[in-house]
């Protein structure tokens, strides 16, 4: 099966050190995670999630190598930031996992610092092994985007079956990781009742998920399908009404799930 | 000595009973507040009221671009007009006086040059009576005609060329901070007998040029003050004595800062740091059960009203170098004091709710004093203000304390000084990008094809090279920092002269310590330049006559603002060696030479009269205002540009280094994480040695729409550089320029 994904274009080791695609950096990030956080965006994903507002993050071959030690020597300056106000670094994409051993080292460096860490993921995890288990030993705190509870339709909304994303939130239960979940709610595809009601379910029992986080779609990342050249597949469609927002989020909350806008 | 005995009853003992010093005064007496601000009250209906008065005249200023009246006939001084009041019910104004004798009539200041005096009056199609201009040529010299006398070819052909702009040579110079606390705490009597003693003091003193003109100053600084106290007189109040209440002491304090805006147009009109001040007077009333919260935020609103009503006739002309109509009536609030307790109190709160009880506005020019030690409430309050009406500045209090002490207050837009015992010669600023562009050309000016600075060869490579273009930026620093300095020394010789500002300098100690403020525009123009030069490769386009007019960048290069030491160590560098460079120049008077990264709204006119650069801006587009990166380069985010920003050495630049930042809301995060986010912000930008910011809080989009329907924002405030404007009130390019500049957080 792993045949037929690609794979990243990293050159691996390199002087001993394994590089990192990266796509950008942001050293303000206020709304992935908690506190400011200086967030890193690594470049490729294998998502084709058609409301998607980092496109240009897809292509696996983009973005620039960094070492961890570049990375890291770029992240400390803003220490100061993170103390003041309890935040610290997320990684995010593209989607981070698909370069988990860059990750693990990165977050291991940055606990040398006293610096918290975050992973923010669609969790499409193959194979546990040393790289993705040191990836998530060393994150202080995981967000899980799920973006659909129903397999067929997770596949018609972004591409690839959601068997690895369930199969990594149940992980992450097992081993009682501190998790936050996202779940963005996309008209049409994402807001049926009964799908609600059956992720609802499958969240409940687990005891290491601090909160749901629900977010309405939003129209703002269609310039950069524009940029590229690519037809926006959501063209038109208009973010979600609250009272849609209201009743969604009734659903998580009668399951005992603390819901957050 | 007068008997001040029922006037200070309740205050600690203290040398400022004995001698002039308020600081001791504070330092005995004040209250510090560690709490939040659920204490404040709101608007009183008279409050909203006499606004909305002052707002309907505010709206045909806003409609018609010009002054809503202005005086012809009389030149204007402490005493020239009779009492002027907001409405027909005098009775109604908790805190009287005017400028003139009506409501937003600008008065007339010939002193500091007649000319613009004239040109105001065409502009506006007035005729200025010709008796007055008579006088003020034939008979009484001003400070403008003085300079022109003593300019030599070589400065007016730099003023030209506007390799140095902004000079006050044509109106008052401004940044002179009056202690107007010291008129409430004593009284005039006894600031009179004070300065009859200072005068004696010098009475065995040789007759050296300098001591002729200190006495002759302090005469004039006696007659000031006698004419203060007739002018408070005509409003029926004797400020001969000292305050004996909160509203008296607000009342003698805005008297003082009457008399300095009545007789001086200055570019900057700065108020202090007066809120903590009057908080002694309003904590003692309050106790006495003689004032309630509301009586004390109606008293500072009252205040405030006058103070956002303070006008100075203007040309359209200064309106493209400092737009908007600003006066930097600025108010220094918060901050520490020497021995660990925070300066803030109750009132420094009630400052900062005026931008609720009378909504936001650009005056005064609230500036808060951070420190990193100051109470999480007032912190926290300070950035919800920020969010909700983007009208605060900051400046790093744990920065300028060493320097300045703790009770130093800020001129104009970052210029810190010891209140009543230090004052700057404004000095505005050089243009290093013209100047880089000079070093190339051999001293041509690339805009006005007029050779203005020494002749050398044109640079010959056609790539250029970074260590040669390096070498003659150098020398032209050099020249024009020599003729900078002794442009200005001209200018402050001449105001000095002819339009000495009395009754704020009867207001400091005896000796002052003086700045010789110059300042730089143009530093991230310059550094990107030679990043680009170093990095990447800039090939010169030469003219038919071998001038370089035109640069082809190629290859990618680091930019400053993203906190890349490659191109960060070159700005460091540049404002070390001008300063350098300043400092070799004598001074007038022996001021001691400091400058700013400072260019208010004239980085738009500097980028009007600059070529191309090698960083790849094109002629005529504006430089990034201050000491911000250029817009649309800062890549990484509002900390990393934040950061290259502090990397900035203030040690060189102790005249202040700006830094304006706009933030869409959304991107201070999730809505009751907001103030703490922006306060994180700040925390981290202080500890990380920055010195100044403006802070933005706004939508791109909202502010086209302002410009479409600008009868729809009447009191939209936004802060340019250093001091906040109506957005409304700023020229169409200006607005231009604000809405292309970085925003960050757009997605």
């Amino acid at each position: 099966m792993s045949k037929d994904i690609p794979v990243l274009n990293i050159p691996k080791y390199h002087a001993d050190e394994l590089l990192g695609r990266v796509h950008s950096v942001e050293s303000f990030g206020t709304v992935d995670g908690p506190g400011t956080r200086f967030v890193v965006f690594l470049q490729g994903c294998l998502f084709r999630c058609k409301y998607c507002h980092n496109r240009d993050t897809w292509d696996l071959d983009g973005g620039d190598l960094y070492t961890v030690a570049d990375l890291v020597e770029q992240i400390l300056p803003y220490a100061k930031f993170m103390d003041a106000s309890g935040g610290g670094v997320t990684v995010t994409g593209g989607e981070p996992v698909l370069q988990a051993g860059f990750v693990g080292l990165l977050f291991q460096k940055l606990h040398e610092h006293n610096i918290h860490t975050c992973l923010d993921t669609n969790g499409y995890v193959g194979v546990y092994n040393d790289e993705t288990n040191l990836m998530i030993e060393q994150s202080d705190l995981i967000m899980v985007d799920i973006k659909h509870i129903d397999d067929h339709k997770h596949h018609l909304l972004v591409g690839v079956s959601n068997n690895r994303t369930l199969r990594f939130v149940r992980h992450l239960a097992d081993i009682g990781k501190k998790t936050r979940v996202r779940y963005v709610v996309v008209p049409g595809y994402s807001d049926e009742i009964g799908d609600i009601h059956a992720l609802a379910q499958f969240l409940a029992p687990m005891e290491n998920i601090e909160n749901l986080e629900l977010l309405p779609y939003h129209n703002l990342g269609t310039h950069k399908w524009k940029a590229l050249g690519i037809e926006y597949p959501l063209e038109g469609m208009e973010p979600p009404p609250k009272e849609k927002m209201d009743e969604i989020q009734a659903v998580f909350e009668s399951y005992g799930i603390k819901t957050i806008r | 000595m007068t008997d001040n005995t029922q006037a200070w009853e309740g205050f600690k003992d203290g040398a400022w009973k004995e001698s002039v010093d308020v600081r001791d005064f504070i330092q005995k007496n004040y209250t510090p507040y560690e709490g939040d601000d659920s204490f404040l009250a709101g608007a009183t209906d008279r409050t909203k009221e006499m606004w909305a008065d002052v707002m309907k005249l505010v709206s045909i200023e806003q409609k018609t671009q010009a002054p809503v009246d202005f005086d012809t006939e009389v030149p204007s001084t402490i005493t020239s007009h009779g009492p002027g009041y907001i409405t027909d019910d005098k009775n109604k104004e908790v805190i009287v006086g005017l400028q003139t004798d009506a409501p937003l009539k600008r008065g007339m200041i010939p002193n500091g040059g007649i000319r613009m005096v004239e040109a105001s009056c065409e502009a506006y199609d007035r005729k200025l009576n010709p008796l007055v201009k008579e006088i003020f040529t034939k008979y009484r010299k001003t400070h403008n005609a003085g300079v022109f006398d003593a300019y030599t070819p070589e400065m007016l052909k730099c003023r030209k060329a506007g390799i140095v702009t902004g000079l006050p040579d044509a109106y008052g110079r401004g940044r002179i901070i009056g202690d107007y606390r010291r008129v409430a705490l004593y009284g005039t009597d006894f600031l009179i007998q004070d300065k009859k003693a200072q005068k004696a003091s010098l009475n065995s003193e040789l007759s050296s040029e300098a001591t002729i003109r200190l006495r002759e100053e302090l005469s004039e600084q006696i007659v000031a003050l006698t004419e203060m106290t007739e002018m408070a007189a005509s409003y029926g109040f004797d400020i001969s004595k000292p305050a004996a209440d909160a509203k008296e002491a607000t009342q003698w304090t805005y008297f003082a800062y009457l008399a300095a805006v009545k007789s001086q147009n200055g570019a900057a009109m700065s108020f202090g740091r007066v809120s903590t001040f009057l908080d002694v007077y309003i904590e003692r009333d309050i106790a006495a059960g003689k004032l309630t919260e509301v009586d004390a935020q109606e008293m500072i609103d009252d205040l405030v009203i006058k103070l956002r009503m303070v006008r100075f006739l203007r040309t359209p002309d200064y309106d493209q170098l400092f737009s908007g109509d600003p006066t930097w009536v600025t108010e220094s609030i918060g901050g520490m004091g020497e021995d660990g307790r925070t300066l803030v109190t109750k009132s420094s709160f009630r400052m900062l709710n005026t931008l609720y009880t009378l909504d936001a506005a650009p005056e005064p020019n609230l500036t808060v004093l951070w420190s990193e030690k100051m109470p999480k409430g007032f912190k926290d309050f300070c950035s919800k203000v920020s969010i909700d009406t983007s009208s605060i500045q900051y400046e790093n209090d744990d920065l300028m304390i060493g320097k300045f002490g703790d009770d130093y207050g800020i001129a104009c837009c970052v210029s810190a000084m010891r209140i009543g015992k230090q004052m700057q010669f404004f000095g505005a600023r050089c243009n290093l990008a013209k100047t880089m562009l000079y070093g190339i050309n051999g001293g041509m000016d690339e805009k006005i094809g007029l050779q203005v600075g020494p002749k050398q060869d044109v640079l010959a490579d056609e790539y250029l090279d970074f260590d040669k273009v390096w070498a003659r930026f150098d020398e032209y620093m050099q020249w024009v920092a020599g003729v900078y300095v002794n442009t200005l020394n001209v200018i402050h010789y001449m105001h000095d002269k002819y339009s000495y500002e009395a009754s704020q300098m009867a207001l400091h100690d005896r000796d002052v310590y003086r700045t010789m403020a110059c300042g730089i525009a143009g530093l991230s123009v310059v550094a990107d330049s030679f990043s680009a030069i170093k990095y990447g490769k800039v090939k010169a386009i030469r003219n038919e006559d071998g001038y370089v007019t035109d640069f082809e960048v190629s290859g990618d290069y680091p930019k400053f603002g993203n906190n890349d030491d490659r191109v960060d160590s070159m700005a460091q560098q540049i404002v070390t060696r001008f300063m350098d460079l300043v400092r070799q120049t004598p001074t007038y008077r022996d001021a001691t030479p400091t400058q700013s990264i400072l260019t208010i709204t004239s980085n738009v006119v500097y980028g009007k009269k600059t070529g191309n650069t090698p960083d790849g801006r094109k002629a005529g587009e504006p430089f990034a205002p201050g000491a911000n990166p250029m817009h649309g380069r800062d890549e990484k985010g509002a900390l990393a540009s934040l950061l290259s920003v502090a990397k900035l050495p203030y040690d060189d630049a102790e005249d202040g280094i700006s830094y304006t930042m706009s933030l869409v809301p959304e991107s201070l995060g999730k809505e009751e994480g907001k103030a703490s986010n922006l306060t994180g912000m700040l925390d981290g930008y202080f500890g990380s040695a920055g010195h100044h910011i403006n802070v933005n809080v706004l939508n791109r989009d909202m502010l086209k729409d302002a410009m479409e329907h600008p009868e729809n924002y009447p009191q939209l405030t936004i802060r340019v550089s250093g001091y906040a404007v109506n957005f409304v009130k700023l020229t169409r390019e200006q607005q231009m320029d604000v809405i292309s500049r970085t925003f960050h957080g757009q997605i």
